[in-house]
């Protein structure tokens, strides 16, 4: 890497408003565009015009480089190119590519930058550009934070648009007809007489020809794939059983591994294999960092050696009983831990003088526990390395399985995999570079790792855990004065830090959904507070809104109850972004507000905006003899423009699930240093027969498009646990709510 | 051992409290049938045995003699799909995808018990089945369909 990488490497951060980096690259460094990784690989008579599109005698393969963990988007980012170059579905085929700095994620930086997201001010507008500079220098091709839609949004049509014009002006060439009378239609360049001249047949003539580069974008009025509901491409391989995840792949001669590491997090101080080694298809025993792997020819049998092998477990470097973390963090609302005051608008000391209403709430870690156990073959020659497995981040998994094997990342050849789910999971590196160490050991033979159930949970690195403290005040039936106070690990420092990035500054994820909240509270202050750091956490879909938007709206819940107003109408009395005012209204109108629900129901609501999307919710309860049935969920969420309606309301409808689900049963403690949950029988999550009815509706302002894979989250908490004090007079204040009343 | 799996007789040589979503995962290459929790909570390794739906990694090999296993490749006849594959296709049911054969064959038992199941019997019959995207609305809507598909004929 180049020493202005480097630099840029160990200063990075998303979400800092510190930007060391930022401003040591010059103009060139910054404009310079990367190369198109498509050139080097091209066969006889393919032509590629951008980093996004082949095209070549036999067959167009589009490159969706955002990887697919379920959320839908190749699909999405197929439909962008595909919608441009007048393609339809069956006409292509898509590939995830090689890793790539071409691919840098746009979106991210400019989304990581610590202002509102209504803030179009200049010092806002720079430090996105300047984030945005560092993500391009840096070639950080990340899937994350609900970035792919709007990363992909405008770049893809681009490239589409591009290679459109380009095989336009290739017919041109080819016939002598001026392109002005050729059409583009369906895969194919189309004559004033109706005869087709398929794309694929033009590729050797467009590549003798520079790309159009000012091609024009399709008019919306005249999409045919975005913002329509469209098959996705992968529907029907996963209708039939024929789609392929990473832990179902399979290379010849390849072997079987299964592994266990201290589920303290500490060292392997002893171990004995003997039984293990004697165990049918055991080939080999191997130690690992931390912990001792298996070998053999077939996963079951890996797994039956593996837990027979007896092991000596060093202690955690971290309070081994969770009364201990729960100390650390209230211990936290200090000045020393204060990591930044982000909000402070009206005068909240003065306000706060009088009666004051308190509370305390408290989130606890959580598992990610996506269905597919994290898995990952290598292969390690001499020569270079090659890995299989679906993740997030390309070219940091090249640089940390390089790091294990001392090749150069270059010489790591990844072939990304469609994933079983992730919610921040495949963020993640361990398994890999475990895998990578084990395959270290046996030169030459592709070794596929498989994580237990019970070793994946004891590994998670789980979602902040995290406290806050509100005082309030209100009158004359408004709410006056909100100071919130929130202390939390840092997630994001603990998930770089174990990549090597410094993580300078404040996280702007601690408080997230709280010191950005779309209110005009006429005295408001959020402070956060850094805990140092506990057990080791990572992003969980929605981050620090998952934790902070439920401490927030339910805060501001309990002054609108205490000043005797209406919870939907004072939220929008209170909210000053359009954005927010509109998916306020639209949940209004959906359920019914205002409407009395009947008796043993309540209604609650809850409104957060988290990656610049506002999301209100609006859930009915009932109780029951059985427990609290959730009845309803009615959404809405503003992302500019729907991309995809399909996938749109699929995330929503399973934001809200995973975020409830969550909020009802799910925790991680610790004993002897140990995660206590081990598998879905103590960590559940939603269950069919819990499932609420979810109606969504995308709320279209027509701003820039933002992503929906996270959003949805954060208000589901709230909204439930404001829903049960409506019905019930009885607060939750701590997640997960089943330790205080019943569930169906 | 020898059985069946979608008709096509099977012998394989393994230790006899192997499960079959082992046999058939890494012994057969049926990879449709998935492994999520081990412990019969998550339903990801559903697959038929003699027409019920069942959880493959409970079954050890040798309680499999004789016996005729289904997945879900084993579900369509022929080029024709199965009404839940093809309710799933048309709902669109999947995100992650992981899931759904065990849910698809789940759903396909309950509609050869229960023809036209309502919203509690799909509840009741479908809750040892998780999935984590959270697609149980759709799944939901698509059992209701598959049923309406078969009722049809």
């Amino acid at each position: 890497m180049s020493r202005v990488g480097k630099i840029a490497r160990r200063s990075f951060l998303i979400g800092s408003a510190v930007l060391a980096g930022g401003v040591a690259f010059g103009v060139y460094t910054v404009r310079r565009p990367h190369e198109n990784p498509l050139e080097a690989g091209l066969a006889e008579g393919e032509v590629t015009f951008n980093p996004w599109v082949l095209i070549g005698p036999e067959r167009i393969t589009l490159i969706t480089p955002h990887a697919d963990v379920g959320q839908g988007v190749a699909h999405m980012q197929a439909m962008l190119l595909a919608e441009e170059m007048r393609l339809d579905p069956g006409q292509f085929d898509i590939s995830f590519g090689d890793p790539s700095p071409a691919y840098w994620n746009r979106a991210m930086g400019e989304e990581g930058a610590p202002f509102l997201s209504s803030d179009q001010g200049f010092a806002a507008r720079t430090t996105r550009t300047a984030m945005g500079a560092v993500m391009k220098v840096l070639g950080m091709q990340v899937t994350g934070g609900s970035t792919s839609t709007p990363d992909s949004f405008d770049k893809l049509r681009l490239a589409g648009a591009m290679a459109r014009e380009t095989l336009r002006r290739a017919g041109e060439i080819r016939t002598s007809i001026p392109s002005d009378q050729l059409r583009c239609e369906s895969g194919a360049v189309v004559l004033p007489d109706g005869i087709r001249i398929p794309y694929t047949e033009l590729s050797a003539q467009a590549a003798t020809i520079d790309p159009v580069e000012d091609a024009p974008l399709t008019p919306r009025s005249e999409w045919r794939l975005i913002g329509q509901e469209t098959e996705r491409l992968d529907i029907v391989a996963k209708s039939t059983g024929q789609q392929v995840y990473g832990i179902d792949v399979s290379v010849p001669g390849m072997v079987h591994a299964a592994a266990r590491v201290n589920p303290r997090r500490g060292v392997l101080s002893s171990y004995d294999a003997s039984a293990a080694r004697a165990m049918r298809g055991v080939s080999e025993v191997v130690e690992v960092t931390n912990g001792v792997a298996v070998v053999a020819d077939n996963t079951w049998r890996a797994f039956q050696a593996v837990n027979a092998v007896e092991c000596t477990w060093g202690p955690a470097p971290y309070p081994a009983e969770q009364a201990d973390h729960w100390a650390e963090v209230a211990a936290s609302f200090t000045d020393a831990r204060l990591d930044r005051e982000w909000r402070a608008e009206g005068d909240v000391e003065a306000a706060l003088s009088g009666d004051v209403i308190e509370a305390e709430y408290r989130a606890p870690y959580v598992a990610h526990q996506p269905l597919e156990p994290l898995n990952a073959i290598v292969r390690v020659t001499e020569a270079g390395v090659e890995v299989w497995t679906g993740h997030q981040m390309p070219r940091f998994l090249q640089q940390q399985v390089a790091g294990v094997t001392g090749h150069e990342a270059e010489q790591v050849t990844f072939h990304n995999q469609f994933s079983g789910g992730s919610f921040g999971h495949r963020l993640e590196f361990q398994h890999v570079t475990l895998a990578a160490e084990i395959a270290m050991q046996m030169p030459g033979v592709p070794v596929k790792l498989t994580l237990q159930r019970e070793e994946d949970f004891a590994q998670d690195f789980p979602r902040q855990i995290g406290m806050a403290r509100g005082h309030g005040a209100v009158a004359n039936g408004r709410v006056e004065a909100a100071d919130i106070q929130i202390a939390a690990v840092s997630s994001s420092r603990s998930q770089m830090g174990r990549i090597g990035q410094n993580v300078p500054g404040p996280d702007s994820q601690i408080p997230a959904g709280v010191w950005n909240a779309p209110y005009a509270i006429p005295s408001y202050r959020v402070r956060a507070y850094a805990v140092p750091e506990l057990a080791p956490t990572s992003s969980w879909r929605s981050v620090g809104a998952s934790s902070s938007g439920f401490f927030g709206e339910s805060f501001l819940d309990e002054l609108i109850h205490a000043a005797g107003a209406d919870p939907l109408a004072e939220r929008l009395r209170l909210a000053n972004d359009p954005r927010a005012v509109a998916v306020l209204e639209a949940v209004a109108e959906m359920s019914g507000w205002g409407r009395s629900p009947g008796e043993n129901r309540g209604l609650g609501v809850a409104m957060v905006e988290s990656f610049g999307v506002p999301v209100a919710e609006v859930i009915e309860v009932e109780t029951t003899p059985q427990g609290i049935r959730i009845r309803d969920v009615w959404v809405a969420a503003e992302v500019g423009t729907v991309v995809d309606p399909v996938a749109f309301e699929n995330q929503v409808q399973g934001g809200v699930i995973w975020g409830l689900g969550h909020a009802i049963n799910c925790e991680i403690t610790f004993a002897d240093g140990m995660a206590e949950q081990s598998n879905f029988d103590s960590h559940d999550g939603m269950r069919i027969w819990q499932a609420p009815r979810i109606a969504v509706r995308g709320v279209e302002l027509g701003g820039p498009v933002r992503g929906i894979g996270e959003p949805p989250v954060p208000p589901a908490a709230p909204a439930l646990a404001n829903a049960i004090f409506a019905a019930t007079g009885q607060r939750l204040r701590e997640m997960p709510f089943n330790r205080f009343v019943d569930f169906v | 051992m020898r059985f069946t799996v979608n008709g096509v007789p099977r012998e394989v040589d393994v230790e006899g409290d192997m499960p079959l979503l082992w046999v058939l995962r890494d012994e057969l290459g049926i990879t449709s049938v998935k492994y999520g929790c081990g412990i019969a909570q998550c339903g990801a390794c559903t697959v038929h045995v003699d027409g019920i739906a069942m959880r493959s990694c409970q079954l050890p090999a040798d309680s499999l003699e004789g016996a005729a296993i289904t997945t879900l490749e084993g579900l369509a006849e022929g080029e024709t799909l199965h009404a839940v594959q093809e309710a799933w296709i048309a709902h669109q049911v999947a995100q992650c995808g992981y899931c759904q054969a065990g849910q698809m064959m789940q759903a396909a038992d309950l509609l050869a018990t229960v023809p036209d199941p309502t919203d509690a019997d799909i509840d009741d019959f479908m809750g040892g089945n998780l999935c984590r995207c959270g697609t149980y609305p759709r799944i939901r809507a698509a059992i209701h369909d598959a049923a309406a598909r078969l009722r049809e004929g």
